[in-house]
């Protein structure tokens, strides 16, 4: 079972890089919440997995699963829909202004229209 | 009065001026005065105490734990300096009454002058060094400010800056050679600190510490090679100069010197590197004073050479050198004030303070010509003159030091550098008060009215009496040099005297006398020689440091910055993954001890749905609607897998989040393309990927390492999990975690949530103020639109779910304490409740019925969970402390009420408002020209007779 959470956290993971290295926002965000994911099971993980023990107290039982990371992880994954919502506005504001929604700062002398017709950073040559 | 408020006083009276001024001139005037005044009335009051041979102190503590407490002490060198500082201070206030000029904003001028006053007298009265580093870099603060008063003057606003950079880069090597000393020390305060000599001699951070703070002291005291600052800073107003470059800041250094003297001195370090630093000082910038023609360029370097002198003297580390130290600091500042003021004077009449356009006004300004000569022949050192006095004592100082080992090599070298001194004092007089009247003045130059010739000519009542009498001197200088040693045993058995019989320090100064007049006869061809050799200008070199240090940076900033987000994001992940490479095989890994839980098949089934749509969502990710889809299923997915690993609490909060995320990017994807374009080539495709693929390998890895292992050490949960009923009455752990034991937390994450959705409100507003409003409103449709925008299916579904998912809401939230619930998931629930009638209804229907606007629901969100935990103020416990009880009301069960309730209420609230402010700031940017608000919930509705708004639009696109 282990193996499957690491690996799960491992795809999240990489997926998420993948997507943050693209060149456009909506992409960009769709990985940092894959990251997010990723970060968040992280995170629970290091409570170590226990199946079918108690998440409240009860009565004649010793075991429960580790409250602490459970807290963080919750207020993590409330304050991350806040940080997509902004990143996303973010983003749009680029596009709705500039029609630009490149994550990248044209090279100079490109403009938004020029950027688009020239490689950049030498991503395309 | 108390140490606190003589330190305290000027700071509090900086304020003063800046709003006197709107009284007058005269009244900022005596408002500055008065402050001074009364402090330093509050600090003579001490005067028989201290040098009674008491010490007085005031202790505060700030923040014990880094050994930084407000403690301040008063022993007689304190009371020299405060002294100095502040009788100087007074009549510098009154010199700069009638200096500036009506175009001159004198309130501002006096309160940077306070401040700086207030800054020094901190520095000699602080106990604890930290706090001395503090006040240190304050007089550089002040400095900076009162040097670039003429902001309209190039050469003031240089002047400032390099003073400050100098200065400022000296106070940075300061703070870590105290740091160091209070390490070697034991100790960061200076009555304990004073007293362990051989416990920092010994310690091997005595040569860093040592290095460092005499870093700080020589570019402070402008000695060789810091000296460049200081003529420089002559672009100041005159009687800047007169208070901070002749008689205070540049003594700060000094000071220090002495203050550290007990500690410091007496190593072999120190000798020579104090007494090298001081000689060459003395002599290279008294040779230099000789050939400028500014009167304060003059005055600015031959400053650098009594510093020199001073600092020669405190470095040679024997009694008798810091007794001539402390009485020539103190006749240094007599004669130098006043010859600054002077210099001020003629600059102020005639115009100008170039020697070459000056000369013969003695008898055009007699009272300004004999505070001149006075002050001048003391600097020079001519007998009966009490600049005359501490030069003997240099000059016998000198004699009996060995450097480099030549006992004769100091006493050449300090013959010289009087020489040189009395070269430059004649010139100062002879080039501006003697020879040919002129005619070409720029102004006709006159004495000038009596509140200008006033503070200098104070200042020579003690040039003069000390010259003639120096044993009234005697008992102060004495008492001083014992706070300096810090033993009054030690304080020489030698007394100031006018006449010590012909002695080799007499021969000495003759020989600088008759030198210092063949010079100054000399003066025509050492002048041609001077302008015809090449030499090295400080400002250039220095600008060129300074420009060298920007572009470098700035070349360093871009090579690494260069706007591409991409490359600093491919950075991030490889450097982050190679460290987590190294330390994986460098460092021991946790001990693997916990046996592998077997899988079971629905497990197995939702991680392979989780791996499908992770790799589906690498492959498709163009199509950004399939991509919303598969971040649907991975949502799901962990939300389920959290439910499956005993996580309830965070298996609600997934799951809603990730409702009210989906709903958002579906927002916004209605304005961005809906496909990304091809624009990599291959080979950056695999390279990414290849990243990708290292950084999921090593995650990978280091979870199955953790999950394998055990806890290396007890974890805290297990305090939370004892006390959760016992200290917050709740049994379900992780929300009495976040509304009791870490409710100071939570409180900080729903203000954070607030602030993100009121950012995203004001982005919002500040686009629709743009122009792009104009194209939001006039793009057209691309796709057809639905017949029926507001279907009657989903506006009665949503209609009969909304009590039901509100009753879910708060049922969620009342459980919270004890079991899986609470504030965070009851307002995800809500939010999605009344989300759903905007959804069904559409935005201007659903606006129109919203009764609370959302910052305030935020804003009362923040404020309960606030005031909540202001309340546990008033049973005396500190901020949020919970309290709970048990009650009953008949018929029903025992209940219990937390005070922590009444927080997650707040939690709720903000929330709720936070999630539907940032979902309503999407949906206004929505609104297109042409879009009729719809009247009524839905568009087709059988109960109503009148034809439906969403058929009329219809047939009016059809028709267009």
């Amino acid at each position: 079972m282990e193996l499957l959470v690491a690996t799960a956290v491992g795809m999240l993971t990489a997926s998420g890089i993948y997507m943050v290295l693209r060149l456009r926002t909506f992409p960009v965000i769709i990985g940092i919440s894959l990251l997010t994911y990723a970060v968040n099971v992280f995170l629970f993980g290091s409570g170590r997995l226990l199946p079918n023990a108690p998440a409240v107290l009860t009565d004649g039982v010793d075991i429960y699963s580790d409250p602490l990371p459970q807290a963080l992880v919750l207020t993590a994954i409330v304050i991350s829909f806040g940080m997509t919502a902004v990143v996303v506005i973010v983003a749009l504001g680029s596009w709705l202004a500039n029609d630009d929604d490149m994550v990248d700062t044209p090279t100079a002398g490109a403009g938004p229209d020029a950027a688009d017709d020239q490689p950049r950073g030498g991503a395309q040559s | 009065m108390s140490l606190f408020l003589i330190a305290l006083l000027p700071f509090l009276g900086a304020l003063l001026p800046g709003l006197m001024i709107h009284a007058g001139r005269q009244a900022c005037f005596m408002a500055t005065f008065l402050v001074t005044g009364l402090t330093t009335v509050g600090l003579l009051v001490h005067a028989p105490a201290v040098l009674g041979g008491e010490v007085i102190q005031a202790q505060l503590n700030w923040i014990p734990s880094l050994g930084l407490n407000v403690n301040l002490f008063l022993d007689p060198l304190g009371f020299f300096f405060a002294g100095l500082i502040l009788i100087i201070g007074l009549l510098v206030i009154v010199y700069a009454r009638y200096y500036l000029s009506r175009q001159d904003n004198m309130g501002e001028f006096y309160s940077y002058l306070l401040l700086f006053q207030g800054a020094m007298v901190g520095i000699v009265l602080s106990d604890n060094i930290l706090m001395l580093v503090v006040f240190w870099e304050l007089t550089s603060l002040s400095s900076f400010l009162l040097i670039g008063f003429w902001k309209h003057l190039p050469a003031g606003r240089q002047g400032a800056r390099m003073a400050l950079t100098t200065t400022g880069m000296g106070g940075l090597a300061l703070i870590g050679g105290m740091i160091l000393l209070g390490q070697a020390g034991g100790s960061y305060d200076l009555t304990t600190l004073l007293q362990n000599r051989e416990m920092v001699q010994a310690s091997p951070l005595y040569i860093p510490a040592l290095l460092l703070i005499l870093l700080g002291c020589f570019t402070k005291s402008a000695q060789f090679p810091f000296h460049y600052w200081l003529p420089h800073a002559m672009a100041a107003p005159t009687p800047v100069s007169a208070y901070l470059h002749s008689a205070t800041m540049v003594k700060a250094g000094l000071f220090l010197m002495a203050r550290l003297w007990p500690v410091l001195a007496g190593t072999e370090a120190w000798t020579y590197i104090v007494c090298t630093a001081g000689l060459l000082t003395m002599v290279i910038a008294a040779f230099i004073a000789f050939f400028k023609h500014d009167l304060k360029a003059l005055l600015a370097f031959s400053t650098i050479s009594h510093l020199g002198l001073i600092t020669f003297l405190l470095g040679t580390g024997t009694p008798f050198g810091v007794m001539a130290a402390v009485f020539h600091i103190l006749n240094h500042a007599t004669f130098k004030a006043a010859l600054f003021m002077t210099a001020g004077i003629v600059d102020h009449e005639a115009h100008t303070r170039d020697m070459t356009r000056l000369g013969g006004l003695r008898h055009l300004m007699p009272i300004t010509f004999m505070i001149a000569t006075l002050a001048s022949l003391s600097m020079a050192g001519i007998p009966l003159l009490n600049g005359f006095i501490s030069k003997e004592m240099m000059l016998e100082e000198a004699t009996v030091t060995t450097l480099y080992g030549s006992p004769w090599l100091v006493t050449i070298v300090a013959t010289v550098g009087a020489l040189f001194s009395a070269a430059y004092s004649f010139r100062f007089l002879g080039h501006t008060f003697f020879g040919p009247k002129r005619d070409d003045y720029p102004a006709t130059p006159h004495d000038p009215g009596v509140g200008l010739w006033l503070s200098p000519a104070l200042l020579t009542i003690p040039v003069v009496v000390l010259g003639v009498a120096p044993f009234l001197a005697e008992p102060f200088v004495k008492t001083v040099t014992a706070a300096v040693l810090g033993d009054a045993s030690l304080v020489p058995d030698k007394y100031l005297a006018l006449w010590h019989g012909f002695n080799l320090p007499l021969l000495m100064s003759v020989i600088a006398v008759i030198g210092g007049i063949l010079m100054l006869l000399a003066y025509k061809p050492l002048i041609k020689a001077w302008d015809n050799t090449p030499r090295p200008e400080a400002k250039t070199i220095f600008e060129a440091l300074v420009n060298g240090c920007g572009t470098a940076a700035n070349r360093f900033a871009e090579g690494l910055h260069n706007g591409s987000f991409t490359r600093y994001a491919a950075i991030m992940i490889v450097t982050t993954t190679a460290v987590g490479a190294f330390a994986w095989i460098t460092g021991k890994s946790l001990a693997q001890g916990r046996e592998m839980l077997p899988i079971t098949p629905p497990a197995f089934a939702g991680w392979a749905m989780l791996v499908a749509a992770t790799v589906f969502m690498v492959l498709v990710h163009r199509n950004r609607l399939a991509t919303l889809i598969l971040m649907g299923i991975v949502g799901l997915i962990v939300s389920v897998g959290f439910n499956y690993f005993s996580a309830p609490d965070l298996a609600l909060t997934q799951i809603s989040v990730e409702v009210v995320t989906i709903i958002l990017l579906l927002l916004a994807l209605n304005f961005l393309p809906n496909s990304t374009p091809v624009e990599s080539s291959p080979a950056r495709r695999t390279r990414d990927g290849v990243i990708a693929v290292l950084g999921g390998v090593a995650t990978t890895m280091l979870m199955y390492s953790i999950l394998m292992s055990d806890f290396p050490t007890a974890s805290i949960s297990e305090y939370f999990l004892a006390n959760s009923y016992k200290g917050g009455g709740g049994d379900n752990v992780v929300n009495v975690i976040l509304v009791d034991f870490r409710g100071f937390d939570t409180f900080g994450e729903i203000i954070v949530l607030g602030i993100a959705a009121l950012v995203i409100y004001a982005l919002t507003e500040s686009l629709l103020s743009s122009s792009v409003r104009a194209r939001l409103l006039n793009r057209g449709y691309e796709e057809e639109q639905a017949g029926d925008a507001h279907p009657l299916m989903m506006v009665v579904l949503t209609r009969v779910m909304m009590p039901v998912v509100l009753m879910v809401g708060f049922y969620i939230f009342l459980r919270g304490h004890n079991e899986p619930g609470g504030g965070f998931i009851s307002g995800l629930v809500v939010a999605i409740a009344v989300v759903m009638q905007y959804m069904a209804s559409g935005f201007a229907w659903a606006e129109r019925r919203q009764r609370y606007p959302y910052h305030g629901i935020i804003g009362a969100g923040v404020l309960v969970a606030g005031l909540t935990g202001i309340g546990s103020w008033f049973a005396g416990a500190p901020f949020l402390s919970s309290a709970f009880g048990y009650f009953r009301i008949p018929p029903m069960n025992e209940f219990e009420l937390a005070t922590a309730m009444a927080f997650d209420l707040g939690v709720f609230l903000a929330v709720v408002g936070a999630v539907m402010l940032s979902l309503e700031s999407y949906s206004r940017l929505a609104r297109r020209q042409g879009d009729e608000t719809n009247e009524h919930a839905m568009d087709i509705d059988p109960s109503r007779e009148v034809p439906p708004l969403g058929s009329l639009r219809n047939t009016a696109q059809q028709e267009g």
